[in-house]
């Protein structure tokens, strides 16, 4: 996750909302027009034809309309609403064997046929420097089509009236349940992107997601302590229909602590956070040593997402992201040897794409392949990785995983994590049954602080809530729990895994990736699950 | 059109505050050419050039403020934006916090430009990469890298009149030197103003013989040691610190700066007294614009003297909340460091660990500004004044704060870009430091 893209705590260097970039301010309104089919398709025409008679071999072309919102508030206060716009094209072309890639902001031919060309001198010019030319996996063109995120209620179309009497609410409950300060805030995202190739296909997609984070703290004034607790809510691919809950959505698990899935009570989790704020302060301090973890979907996800997302992207692999991101342990010598245990056998790890509600879910990725769903680890053991059109050979395949992602019309498409999910347990099982079956051990919600290195070893998590359990029981709420692992160890440690019934999603709406940087939104499912002995260290410090 | 001279910049900036009919208004003008190049594996990947300008025009009417962009500056797109900054605005609610634009301000330009870096090309970057790559490729070591600079202007108008104008340059490289075994790892970064004092040549032999020297690293038990923190591995937890010197969090109750029973530490001996911080506009190294995001001029602001937290931000609703006058936020932090190179600390140093760089710096706990993160791309252990030999990297849980009340023996300053670490793009000018008693809690395979 990139913590900058969210940084909106107060202090030295911050306080200006960060706006993506060439981001425009629109007026709300503005949010449910979109640019005509015919348009985006003659541009894209114009962009191939520009580009093959420049000497491309291959060019594909985003017209992309990028729409935000982001409604801020705290305690009775609406601190910001923020309405930006991005529209422009992208042209990615190979010369010479070379990628080049251009973009403008500009929607008239001559500009785009400007872009095209461009695009095809800086991929001549860097061909100078390329040892061994782009292959790309073939891709056989679809056409005309279109997909769009399977919403109920488009979140832009919503008033704003609406979204702040809805966040002020759950700021007021909050408050009225004993918090001191409540932070609140919505994240709604429409990705409307066409994309053309000279393969033949012309996609037309509209992507939404919706975010909506909070936190409650609880301070103690005469000891100077505080705490916080964050919403346990997911970000998703769905429209504000998330926001409005459904008994099914809502899941009543060990601890008395109430989650949540295709739905989200915003109110009723904010008033819970105020209480369970108030219990963090009294809290036990928890003793280091090794425990049983059991770890909810909604702290497992980033778990997840850091010891198994980024380690299997093919381009963190090959070395492609050494000075930024960096590379990884799951090197391909372990790939091929077939036997490389990356967890017990009975850890599933899955990429899938098309998985509705989730974050990474389109029907087409950013260079025109169809999203699918496939295996990384199967039975404990590392069978494939993350990996794009010009990658695949790598791997001995002939087609894309379809992974491929550009955050902007202006941003170069480049590999970026799937939806990966650790699969279900086979045999009945849930949360409850699993905490019967621990001697000692802690029970983890939500996720918390992480830190993880750039080969994806050594990794450590907190997480929102903590409850120790002894001999099968959930005992108290304890505090100043962090548990550190090694990757491979840790996945090993896995013992059980709850049934199809407890799965659920978790995500980051803020990936971030690449020099200059990108992000990318993906969620990552799983049912609670159990790690035997795992290292728990204890946080409390005092600065006397 | 993206770099506007200053008259130009004006004559936008003088119609957007005419064409406002709301009670008044505030426009920014910010444009910039942006090149990068990114190289891997020895090769170049990616590279480009962006050209941007954006105009954001700010009106309130009453408590409700409305904001609107556009990189367009025709007389039409200027009443367009105007227009539209006006209707968010009557559609907004009411800002219980709302602040009246700020009074007419006197600002002292600082020298953040400089033509030679403004007048970096594509070539010139290429060759950066080249520099960087082929005593790599000679040497059987894999480089990985980025380069990126920028040329660029900030202006600012409201409707009491007040006026700034600024351009602003920079250039940033850091690359990553692995062997080929991917058993050593390297790192070195070069921040500058002015590009006469930058050498991709010079700086890769940093990153190559950390590579090459860290290859074949021994495994330390985790425990208490103490290191040497080279000014990026410092910065890396100071300057996240600092995101906990805002008055409001602090007088909220939920800083590690909120004194037990109400209020803020000013005033209090938290650091060591060889700690002295501030922050200071006009310094010749790390030179920043004359105002800050609202238009407040910056002055030099000490922040930590001698140990004594001085300064805390304020914004202005809060600064006017506890009657305290709101100055301009700092756009660059610097503390003050002794004369010692890294290699003097060495040889002042009985055992201890050298850590190159910090990595994947997050949060534990806010109460104890507990950190945690990685050694990265060259760790080593330190005997008899001597590197002996490379170690394994090492997971830190850390307080800067228990860090600054540790400290042996610090360095001398250097100008870093802020933007890795967690300085939140601040410019910063870091000492190397000696610390006691620093926290590994684990072991890392990483290398």
């Amino acid at each position: 996750m990139d913590r900058r893209t969210f940084v909106t705590l107060s202090g030295l260097g911050a306080g200006a909302l960060l706006l993506p970039a060439y981001s425009r301010v629109i007026a709300a309104e503005v949010l449910s027009e979109k640019i005509a089919l015919t348009l985006k398709r003659s541009l894209a025409d114009v962009a191939l034809a520009a580009a093959k008679e420049a000497g491309a071999t291959y060019c594909d072309v985003r017209v992309g309309r990028y729409l935000n919102q982001f409604v801020v508030t705290r305690e009775d206060k609406v601190e910001n609403v923020v309405n930006t716009e991005s529209t422009g094209v992208g042209i990615r072309v190979l010369a010479n064997g070379t990628w080049g890639f251009a973009a403008t902001n500009s929607l008239s031919t001559d500009s785009v046929a400007r872009a095209a060309k461009q695009a095809v001198i800086i991929a001549k010019a860097n061909s100078r420097l390329q040892t061994t030319p782009v292959e790309l996996a073939a891709v056989k063109g679809v056409g005309e089509v279109s997909w769009a995120t399977p919403i109920k209620k488009n979140a832009m179309d919503v008033p704003i009236k609406d979204k702040v009497e809805l966040l002020l609410a759950v700021n007021a409950a909050a408050i009225n349940a004993g918090a001191n300060f409540v932070n609140s805030t919505l994240f709604l995202v429409n990705e409307q992107k066409y994309f053309a190739s000279t393969d033949g296909s012309y996609i037309d997609q509209d992507v939404h997601r919706i975010w909506a984070p909070l936190t409650v703290t609880a301070i103690d004034k005469a000891s100077g302590k505080f705490r916080s607790r964050n919403g346990l809510s997911s970000p998703m691919g769905m429209g504000f229909e998330y926001l409005e809950p459904t008994a099914e959505g809502r899941i009543a698990m060990p601890g008395g602590v109430v989650g949540y899935s295709s739905s989200y009570d915003m109110v009723a989790d904010a008033k819970a956070a105020a209480a369970q704020a108030q219990l963090k302060l009294k809290a036990k301090s928890v003793k280091p040593g090794k425990y049983d973890l059991v770890l909810d979907p909604a702290h497992l996800w980033l778990t997840i997402h850091e010891s198994v997302g980024h380690p299997t992207e093919l381009d963190r692999v090959l070395g492609y992201e050494a000075n930024f991101a960096g590379t990884s342990f799951a090197t391909l010598d372990k790939w091929k040897s077939k036997t490389f245990q990356y967890g017990s056998e009975r850890v599933n790890i899955f990429a899938d794409k098309t998985q509705p509600l989730s974050l990474g879910n389109v029907g087409y990725d950013d260079e025109g392949v169809k999203t699918k769903q496939w295996d990384i680890i199967k039975d404990g053991i590392l069978v494939n990785y993350q990996a794009i059109r010009d990658q695949v050979g790598i791997l001995g395949e002939k087609e894309s995983h379809g992974c491929c992602y550009a955050d902007s019309w202006s941003s170069v498409q480049f590999q970026r994590m799937s939806n990966i999910s650790l699969q279900a347990g086979k045999d009945k099982l849930t949360p409850d049954e699993m905490i019967a079956d621990v001697k000692d051990g802690i029970y983890i919600v939500g996720n918390g602080s992480f830190s993880i290195d750039q080969q994806r070893y050594n990794a450590q998590f907190g997480g929102q809530l903590f409850f120790e359990i002894k001999d099968g029981k959930i005992t108290e709420q304890i505090e100043d729990v962090a548990y550190q692992i090694r990757t491979p160890e840790f996945w090993n440690a896995c013992a059980a895994i709850c049934d199809e019934r407890d799965y659920r999603h978790g995500g980051s709406f803020f990936d971030g990736k690449g020099q200059p940087s990108q992000s990318s939104a993906v969620s990552h499912g799983s049912a609670t699950a159990r790690f035997n002995g795992i290292n728990v260290i204890n946080t409390a410090r005092n600065l006397g | 059109m993206t770099l506007f001279n200053e008259a130009e910049a004006k004559a936008i900036l003088d119609k957007v505050i005419k064409l406002s009919k709301a009670d008044e208004c505030s426009a920014n003008l910010a444009g910039a050419s942006e090149g990068n190049i990114r190289f891997a594996r020895n090769g170049v990947s990616t590279s480009g050039e962006v050209q941007d300008c954006t105009l954001a025009v700010t009106v309130a009417y009453g408590k409700r403020v409305g904001t609107a962009t556009i990189g367009e500056f025709d007389d039409a797109a200027l009443e367009r934006v105007v227009r539209r900054a006006e209707e968010l605005a009557k559609l907004a609610p009411e800002n219980p916090e709302f602040m009246s634009v700020i009074e007419k301000q006197t600002y002292t330009a600082s020298t953040s430009f400089i033509e030679a870096t403004a007048a970096i090309t594509p070539d010139f970057r290429a060759q950066v990469a080249a520099d960087c790559i082929e005593p790599c490729k000679a040497d059987k070591l894999v480089a990985a890298g980025y380069f990126v600079n920028s040329n660029g202007f900030i202006a600012t108008a409201n409707s009491k009149g007040n006026f700034g104008y600024q351009k602003v340059t920079s250039a940033d490289l850091t690359c990553t030197v692995r062997t080929e075994d991917e058993r050593g790892s390297g790192w070195v970064s070069s921040n500058v103003a002015d590009v006469a004092l930058f050498d991709a040549k010079r700086s890769i032999r940093t990153a190559i013989s950390k590579a090459k020297g860290s290859a074949e690293a021994k495994a330390l038990e985790p425990g208490k040691y103490t290191v040497i923190l080279e000014p990026e591995a410092a910065s890396g937890l100071i300057s996240f610190m600092l995101f906990g010197f805002d008055a409001r969090q602090a007088d909220e109750g939920r800083s590690f700066l909120t004194k037990k029973g109400g209020g803020n530490r000013v005033g209090e001996k938290v650091f060591d007294e060889r700690v002295n911080i501030y922050s200071d506009p006009w310094d010749a190294e790390v030179p920043v614009p004359a105002w800050d995001q609202e238009g407040l001029a910056r002055t030099k602001t000490q922040i930590v003297n001698k140990g004594v937290v001085e300064y805390l931000q304020y914004s202005r609703f809060w600064a006017k909340q506890k009657d305290k006058q709101a100055v301009g936020q700092p756009g660059n932090i610097i503390m003050q460091g002794g004369e010692a190179t890294t290699e003097e600390l060495i040889k002042q140093t009985k055992r201890g660990v050298l850590l190159t760089r910090t990595w994947y710096i997050r949060m534990v706990d806010p109460q104890s500004m507990l950190l945690t993160g990685l050694t990265r791309d060259g760790t080593f252990y330190i005997e008899d004044g001597e590197i002996k030999y490379p170690v394994k990297n090492f997971r830190f849980n850390e307080s800067p704060v228990i860090m600054l009340n540790n400290i042996e023996a610090l360095g001398k300053s250097v100008r870093l870009a802020g933007g890795g670490g967690g300085g939140g793009g601040l410019l910063l000018k870091m000492p190397s430091m000696k610390v006691r008693d620093f926290t590994f809690t684990s072991l890392s395979d990483a290398v």
